[in-house]
């Protein structure tokens, strides 16, 4: 089931042909339509990785024109990426592909500003940095977590990034084919990095705005999480 | 702190060991086979320890430790650790093939999928 930009909302910029959003659902009826309407008029090809929602978010996220692949039973966030890179690399010809988070707060205009600031720099990573300027705004506690795992990030991969466990980040093809993410949970963040950054592929870290609602609160990772995200990425 | 060196450093070292197999992958014929020998080693061990309890109050005392039973604990509480990494270990492996499965099927049933229902779009390539 797949459309090609036939119910593509007008606007000023040019829809992105050759790129595909990589967007792992689990559980987010809720939104996930008004996510895929906004981000489908700037990209209109969009594979939601479905890991085996309990509620019928893959039937919306079809409704609203995306392709969806359907995981058997939950395996993590991070092995929904997986799977929709392999989606993305072995049955479409994209030269980029974007991971975006289904829970709307990543901005579709972030995104296409991160694309064309590839293109144009022949850039083959771009990260998403809510630290870069100050229109995010993370509570104090969250703010502390989230430099703690930039500075381990740091440590554990040799990179030199401001923000961490970012879910917005554009790919060019040639580096999703040299990824290969086993850390099936929230830990991949940090794994997603070191593979990067193994590539010695040329990067760039982008402002982004991430958007806080109450409905993303609610979804987001509990501060109690971040101690199994650091278990994770020490043990092999 | 220092009293009791022997045992002190014969259980340190246990323990490193064990933590060491949690971080490092280890090659999988030598691993085997190492498990193997530990597992011979304890049988024997236990056989001797049935046949001989003094024995085991003897090389307590030759570590330093007071009577055989507590060298039993210290050696099996060492020894869980062990398996517990053991069984971490064995645990992701066997996740990681579960993840490889499921996957495959996933993007089969999705390439299926559009390319029967839908002709355009799906395979640009």
């Amino acid at each position: 089931m797949v459309s090609v930009g036939d119910n593509a909302v007008m606007t000023l910029t040019p829809a992105q042909e050759d790129t595909w959003l990589v967007i792992p659902l689990f559980d987010e009826a809720q939104v996930v339509e008004e996510v895929l309407r906004e981000a489908r008029a700037y990209f209109p090809h969009v594979v939601c990785v479905d890991d085996a929602s309990r509620d019928d978010s893959a039937a919306r996220a079809r409704a609203a024109g995306a392709v969806v692949v359907r995981h058997p039973f939950n395996l993590g966030q991070g092995a929904a990426l997986q799977t929709g890179m392999r989606f993305v690399l072995e049955a479409t010809d994209a030269a980029y592909l974007v991971t975006f988070d289904a829970d709307g707060q990543h901005q579709p205009v972030d995104a296409a500003a991160m694309v064309q600031r590839a293109r144009d720099e022949d850039l083959a990573i771009v990260f998403g940095s809510r630290f870069l300027d100050d229109r995010t705004r993370p509570g104090w506690l969250k703010k502390l977590v989230l430099k703690v795992a930039v500075w381990l990030t740091n440590q554990q991969t040799g990179m030199r990034l401001t923000d961490a466990h970012n879910g917005l980040r554009v790919i060019r093809r040639d580096a999703a084919t040299r990824l290969d993410l086993r850390q099936n949970r929230m830990a991949h963040a940090t794994e997603i990095v070191l593979q990067l950054g193994r590539t010695r592929l040329p990067w760039a870290e982008h402002p982004v705005h991430v958007l806080y609602t109450d409905y993303s609160r609610t979804k987001g990772q509990s501060l109690m999480n971040s101690v199994n995200i650091l278990v994770d990425s020490i043990l092999k | 702190m220092l009293d009791q060196p022997v045992i002190k450093l014969v259980l340190l070292v246990s323990v490193v060991v064990v933590t060491a197999m949690l971080t490092r992958s280890t090659a999988g014929v030598r691993h085997q086979a190492v498990r193997r020998l530990l597992l011979v080693g304890f049988v024997v061990l236990a056989a001797l320890a049935i046949l001989f309890p003094r024995l085991m109050t003897q090389v307590a005392q030759l570590l330093g430790v007071g009577r055989g039973a507590d060298l039993l604990l210290y050696g099996l509480t060492v020894v869980f650790l062990g398996y517990v990494a053991a069984s971490y270990r064995r645990m992701r492996q066997l996740e990681q093939q579960v993840t490889t499965l499921a996957r495959e099927l996933a993007l089969r049933a999705a390439v299926h999928d559009s390319t029967e229902h839908d002709p355009p779009g799906a395979h640009d390539s």
